[in-house]
């Protein structure tokens, strides 16, 4: 019984520990004198590899996912004889929902895991400790670039994402099944809203970044340097990010439009 | 050179990104166009109003000329009241117009129809602040169907 309470009190512990370093770390990185000379090449770089080198899976999967939800949108409205109601079906579909969230776990997967293994094996092979040990802030010149990438890169992709999709939407209802491209565009417009929609799901896109990176971030960093220890951080990343981001969205939709 | 192409490319990537949403903003979404700009208000009250809403469209002859902005109950008979925001650029309604409750195809969402009433010398318009008084109600299914029933019941 003693030895139960202790287990729940150390895991607590541990758990609370575990935030309050994630919060350090992020404080770290991203509060102090900026120093954009140096640290902009190295956004920039990070920029290239977090966003650019997510581009292709981005658009082919917005494009398949738009295209299969124009397929199954017209099958279902047509019963309705209200395939005009295609368009903006797709369209809040992709810009409230599956833009950022199917982008967040794409990310998630596809540079999450890229940014805890590097940092993981940069604490492996003690590449940390040796910048330390040149009076080099690893949180300032590693964690803060890729932050800031990634916190930036998600939201285009997700906005990337969402227009791809549209755009696949489009060629199947309009293009092959028939709906008039017409009404497929101005019902849309007439539907879609600037602010509860798009502004509500660049929000969405902007907080699952933050908080991608974040866990990536901070799995990476805390990895115990062996070689199971980083992989299974990595994996542990992409559960973890994963879980929090199909949550929060439960959260952020019910604040955004549940009201 | 390596440091000049991730340059090019990212360039790229930021301008896809901007792309992307000026894509949506502009050919999927859109603010209240037709009541941006200048609006008068006209108010009506109704006895029933359905489900109309907020920011349905107020349409005459099926072109959208305005949009509902408010609905409330008013009087002491608890009336349904709508607000509605006209575009300035038809102001030339006169008193004698009327407003009812339409519905956009079988299981369409419901709008205000404004049909344009005629205008002579003894006739104004309609201006800033005033109301409709000529409306029809919406047509309640169910009640349509009560009274089919009942006057099955009768023969």
């Amino acid at each position: 019984m003693i030895e139960w309470l202790r287990k729940v009190g150390a895991d607590v512990i541990d758990n609370l520990a575990g935030i309050g370093y994630a919060l350090a770390m992020l404080t770290g990185a991203i509060i102090g004198r900026p120093t954009p000379k140096k640290s902009f090449p190295l956004f920039v770089h990070q920029l290239y590899v977090l966003g650019v080198l997510s581009l292709l899976i981005i658009i082919v999967s917005g494009l398949f996912i738009g295209m299969v939800l124009g397929l199954q949108g017209y099958t279902i409205l047509v019963d309705y004889g209200a395939e005009q109601s295609l368009g903006p079906m797709v369209a809040l579909s992709l810009l409230r929902e599956l833009g950022p969230v199917v982008t967040g776990l794409l990310f998630a997967g596809r540079a999450g895991s890229a940014l805890t293994a590097e940092i993981g094996l940069m604490r492996a092979t003690e590449q940390l400790s040796s910048l330390e040990m040149m009076a080099v802030d690893p949180l300032r010149r590693v964690v803060a670039p890729r932050f800031w990438a990634g916190f930036f890169s998600m939201p285009l992709l997700a906005l990337i994402f969402s227009a791809v999709g549209i755009y696949g939407g489009y060629l199947v209802g309009s293009g092959w099944l028939g709906v008039d491209e017409g009404a497929f565009w101005s019902v849309m417009q007439s539907s879609v809203d600037w602010y509860d929609d798009l502004l509500n799901g660049i929000i969405k896109s902007i907080v699952f970044a933050f908080v991608v990176t974040w866990i990536a971030l901070y799995k990476g960093y805390t990895a115990t340097p062996t070689s199971a220890g980083i992989s299974s951080a990595t994996t542990s990343t992409v559960v973890t990010a994963s879980l929090t981001i199909l949550g929060l969205d439960f959260i952020l939709t019910a604040l955004m439009f549940g009201g | 050179m390596e440091s000049r192409k991730t340059q090019i490319w990212v360039g790229i990537f930021v301008v896809l990104g901007v792309l992307a949403l000026s894509f949506i903003a502009l050919r999927a979404a859109s603010g209240n166009t037709a009541t941006s700009g200048e609006t008068y208000t006209l108010y009506a009250k109704f006895d029933n109003i359905g489900s109309l809403k907020e920011r349905s469209p107020v349409k005459v002859g099926g072109v959208v000329v305005g949009r509902v902005s408010n609905i409330s109950l008013s009087g002491e008979y608890y009336e349904p009241k709508v607000e509605m925001k006209i575009s300035a650029e038809y102001d030339q309604f006169s008193e004698t117009s009327s407003l009812s409750v339409l519905t956009s195809g079988l299981l369409g969402e419901q709008y205000l129809g404004l049909q344009p009433g005629f205008i002579d010398d003894t006739v104004g318009m309609l201006e800033d602040g005033d109301s409709i008084s000529d409306t029809k109600s919406a047509l309640v299914l169910e009640q349509l169907i009560g009274q089919f029933l009942f006057s099955q019941g009768n023969d």
